[in-house]
């Protein structure tokens, strides 16, 4: 690549289209869009290598408001799209936005799948707990009993954890965070954009209209320290306004256990010290929810590997051997031929 | 096969071998015992002996069906001859059954007077049980229509290869290769190919391939020394005239694989193949996996759908997006077509067409989703959509599809089936230089930049990719402005845009090749029009009637969307229009409309491809009328 001259430091507004954003007022993501637009001028990416790719829903009209490459696919299949982008220019970065039916129902196969194969993405799932943009129906991350136009009643399904998913798919790369969080959603962003790998962000974001609230029992300002635990590797598993809240391994039992440090004996030595490449803790803490448990914000696990394109290049190049030179005529005549005389 | 005028056969070659214009042979038996890898030896021994041919693969869904039963028989068919041979043949000349299942099975595609040669070592209790046989038809008089010729091979393998410590099982799988020196004996072919063959595969097993070197031989020398019943002394068929040059066999899979690797190469692009398995497409998925170094990148997808979801990311990228499925995959594939139209991305989508609906009937043939591929998306979605016609044509089909898919920005279908895919034949290998490259221009210049204006020719948008600076832009699946693509609920957009989507597939009519007369002049009495796989039979067909004075003409479709602009007035030069197709009238409908003419359909899903005789009646029938 030619570089004549450096490129100029893009700012924040360098990143936002001309488009106006059709969100509803007040919706979750602006925010998101926001601290994305900031972390990518931190970061300093380039505009022309960074591609965002969506699916379905509110969260899918992403692409328009980031002044990159963008592609509003179809529902669900958005990481079936940055995985073909991946294949085709592996040097481009692809940031995949979807939301909770988007990734969770009707895309659930191709979530399992791009985790899996560990394509070098990042997958952002904005998680209100609700199908927005058909009105408010109840999503597979819906809480059970949960009351909406197509159950009156309340849900009767279970609703699937983001989180636990992904670490059950075989994630390298999983972590958390709030719309609001503004200083933290973009640390999180960077996290994820530094992963090589498919790197997962669960998004809890508000829906203003037909989800209203549904995550104040750990995110409202004034219950937010008690009920939330911010993740930070290397770091005791502290949390509560009294920063006197821990979590430990209940002795004799392999779950955990929320203490009260300077109470019954227990000092910070006892609290779990946050280990990101554990996979068996990152469960745990997937799982933890109120009122038993804080809910765990930042990056539960970080264990890199080969991501999928490395395994393609690698191939592509063992392939490539010199005498083999790609002559087509060559490739038509490989076998059995014969030749007719006259 | 191209060919060049007879010339006399010389009559010195055999003395007491009975001299042919050509044969069919019919070679069954289990699913295990290596029915296709007979026939496609034989296929490539015929080949090289000069004769033109066309092979039949047709074996059940099961991978080892239960042995013995009439479920589980696998068959290999082919006709071979010093004349033009454009199908696999009608009826057959000889049956070779390796069990009582595949006599019964395959009687029924025996000629009267046909030859039958069976193992008779497998005829037990157990195996007449299975294949459902009250009573041993050796010994009845069932068979008395036919010429049968009865050998224990399975006793005759044993003893052959019985100085290798192959194991009774392993001994018994050398019957095939005896099987195919009896019947290399039958028609004098070589055996050396299939020795050579059999020394290569097995060179880490050389008893192995000494054992089966010793069947082949074994069976072969049981044809040149003992006296063969029916006073047979074997047969010869003289070569065919065919224009020189280098040859090989292919089948429908292999030629559209190296068409996609060809056609993608002429337009300067890399490959990248995204599918998932599904019979009868999956060899080209396999095919294309061990071409890496032509810098095709393949993905085996979770399923269809993203499958065809990575062709379309890979052609947004810069790539060349293939996707490959068969009815069923494509069905599901709809919905992403339609993105790859709205956002007008060039994409090639295979439909290795099979019987259906639904699961259908996997590894049996039909041409029933044409439909489908012109009309099978929801609203106003119109693409490419061209057919091959023969296993060799797969490969200028492929080339011509990316052609168009890059020069228009459109996706494209092409159709083939289970057929074409498996059938071989003879090709006189083509030299890629030949061909005209049209090297794709990405779009890099920002100034005046909108990633839909078009070109006022092609109508096609600017291809503008990821990491090309100051070309930023967002396109997606909802519909959008008709010069920025930000997304657009404006009426008079909208109608613009479906308009010019159409125009655009329309007009690319014009850079197509004229339609011609296969066979005939353009003008008469009846049309014969088919497309795809039956382009065979019914060229044999109309040739044949010609010859006899009939008023008959063959006109074939590569085209299937858009037509030819020039099909029209050639229809019009004809009385009568008859289209012969495997499925239950799918082009016949579309003529009608398109055209407004009466034309008739002759319909046949049976999962076999049509017979030269059943279109020869057709036209008969029409004639006499």
């Amino acid at each position: 690549m030619n570089v004549v001259t450096p490129p100029e430091k893009l700012e924040p507004k360098d990143f936002a289209t001309d488009q106006e954003v059709r969100w509803c007022p007040g919706c979750g993501d602006y925010a998101i869009l926001k601290a994305m637009q900031r972390t990518l001028a931190d970061i300093g990416v380039k505009k022309e290598n960074t591609v965002f790719v969506s699916g379905i829903g509110c969260a899918a009209r992403f692409p328009y408001y980031m002044a990159t490459y963008g592609f509003h696919t179809i529902h669900g299949r958005a990481p079936a799209v940055g995985t073909g982008i991946k294949l085709a220019n592996p040097d481009l970065d692809v940031w995949i936005v979807s939301g909770d039916g988007d990734a969770l129902s009707i895309g659930g196969n191709h979530l399992l799948h791009v985790l899996r194969r560990n394509v070098n993405v990042q997958l952002l799932l904005f998680n209100n707990e609700i199908y927005g943009l058909t009105k408010g129906q109840y999503s597979p991350t819906s809480r059970a009993g949960t009351r909406s136009p197509s159950t009156p009643l309340g849900s009767i399904e279970n609703p699937v954890s983001a989180a636990a998913f992904a670490l059950g798919a075989g994630a390298r790369f999983v972590a958390r965070s709030v719309d609001t969080m503004q200083a933290h959603l973009p640390y999180v962003f960077r996290r994820a954009y530094e992963h090589n790998g498919t790197s997962f962000v669960e998004i809890f974001q508000n829906c203003i209209v037909y989800n209203d609230g549904v995550f104040s029992q750990f995110t409202d300002k004034a219950i937010a320290d008690d009920n939330e635990i911010i993740l930070e590797h290397g770091k005791p598993l502290i949390f509560g306004k009294e920063k006197n809240q821990g979590l430990r391994v209940k002795i004799g039992l392999f779950e955990l256990e929320v203490v009260t440090i300077g109470k019954d004996g227990i000092t910070e030595a006892d609290i779990l010290i946050h280990d990101e490449t554990n996979r068996a803790l990152a469960n745990m803490l997937a799982f933890m929810e109120p009122p038993l448990f804080p809910v765990a914000i930042g990056v539960l696990y970080c264990r890199p590997t080969t991501s999928y394109e490395d395994g393609v290049r690698e191939h592509m190049n063992e392939a490539r051997h010199p005498d083999s030179g790609g002559d087509l005529n060559a490739l038509l005549r490989r076998g059995h031929t014969w030749t007719i005389t006259d | 096969m191209p060919r060049q005028e007879p010339v006399k056969q010389d009559p010195g070659l055999s003395h007491q071998r009975q001299e042919l214009g050509s044969a069919v042979v019919r070679f069954a038996g289990d699913s295990g015992d290596g029915i296709q890898l007979a026939g496609s030896q034989f296929t490539q021994s015929t080949a090289m002996s000069g004769n033109d041919l066309a092979t039949f693969p047709d074996f059940p869904a099961e991978i080892r069906a239960p042995a013995g039963t009439t479920f589980g028989v696998s068959a290999f068919q082919i006709n071979f001859g010093a004349e033009i041979i454009m199908t696999s043949g009608d009826d057959c000349d000889m049956v070779v059954a390796m069990n009582p299942a595949a006599l019964k099975v395959e009687l029924r595609e025996l000629k009267i007077g046909g030859l039958i040669i069976v193992d008779t070592g497998t005829f037990t209790e157990r195996n007449l049980h299975k294949a459902h046989y009250d009573d041993n038809p050796l010994e009845g008089d069932t068979l008395a229509p036919y010429r049968v010729i009865k050998l224990d091979m399975s006793a005759m393998t044993l003893e052959a290869v019985k100085s290798f410590d192959l194991g009774k099982k392993g001994a018994l799988r050398c019957k095939n290769m005896w099987a195919l020196g009896y019947v290399y004996w039958m028609y004098d072919r070589d055996r050396q190919p299939t020795i050579d063959w059999l020394n290569e595969k097995f060179s880490n097993l050389p008893d192995v391939a000494a054992a089966n070197i010793a069947a082949l031989n074994a069976g072969h020398a049981l044809g040149e020394t003992a006296e063969t019943p029916h006073d047979l002394h074997g047969f010869s068929i003289g070569k065919s005239n065919i224009i020189p040059g280098e040859y090989r066999t292919v089948t429908g899979a292999e030629a559209l694989t190296w068409g996609l690797v060809v056609g993608a190469n002429l337009v300067g692009l890399k490959m990248t193949f995204c599918s998932y398995p599904i019979t009868p497409a999956t060899s080209i998925l396999h095919y294309l996996s061990n071409l890496m170094e032509y810098d095709v990148v393949t993905f085996q997808a979770e399923d269809e759908i993203a499958a065809i979801c990575a062709a379309i990311g890979a052609s947004y990228a810069g790539s060349l997006g293939v996707t490959s499925s068969s009815g069923p995959g494509i069905a599901l594939k709809g919905e992403a077509m339609g993105l790859a139209i709205s956002t007008e991305l060039p994409l090639i989508i295979i439909n290795s067409q099979r019987a259906g609906p639904s699961t259908g009937m996997p590894t049996k043939t039909e041409q029933s989703d044409l439909f489908q591929a012109v009309f099978g998306r929801n609203a106003d979605s119109p693409l490419v959509v061209l057919a091959s016609r023969s296993p060799s044509d797969c490969f200028e089909v492929a080339i011509e599809a990316i052609r168009l898919a890059t020069k228009y920005m459109t996706p494209v279908i092409l159709l083939t089936d289970g057929y074409i895919g498996n059938a071989a034949e003879p090709w006189l290998i083509p030299d890629v230089n030949d061909y005209e490259k049209n090297p794709v221009t990405f779009r890099t210049d920002p100034e005046g930049f909108k990633p839909f204006i078009r070109d006022q020719l092609t109508l096609a948008r600017p291809w503008a990719i990821p990491g090309t600076v100051g070309l930023e832009h967002r396109i997606g699946g909802l519909e959008k402005d008709s010069e920025t693509g930000h997304i657009s609920y404006d009426p008079k957009n909208h109608q613009r845009m479906t308009n010019v989507r159409t125009a655009k597939i329309n007009g690319l009519a014009d850079d197509l090749l004229a339609q011609t007369v296969e066979v005939g002049p353009e003008e008469g009495q009846l049309a014969v029009i088919g497309w795809g796989s039956t382009y065979g039979p019914i060229n044999r067909a109309v040739s044949a009637l010609r010859e006899e004075g009939l008023n008959v003409s063959h006109i074939h479709l590569r085209h299937i969307w858009p037509m030819p602009k020039n099909l029209g007035q050639i229809l019009s030069g004809f009385k009568q229009w008859l289209v012969p197709e495997m499925n239950n009238g799918q082009l016949v409908t579309l003529l009608r409309a398109q055209y407004l003419v009466d034309a008739q359909g002759l319909n046949k899903v049976s999962g076999q491809p049509f017979k030269i005789a059943e279109i020869e009646a057709a036209i008969r029938d029409r004639l006499e009328k």
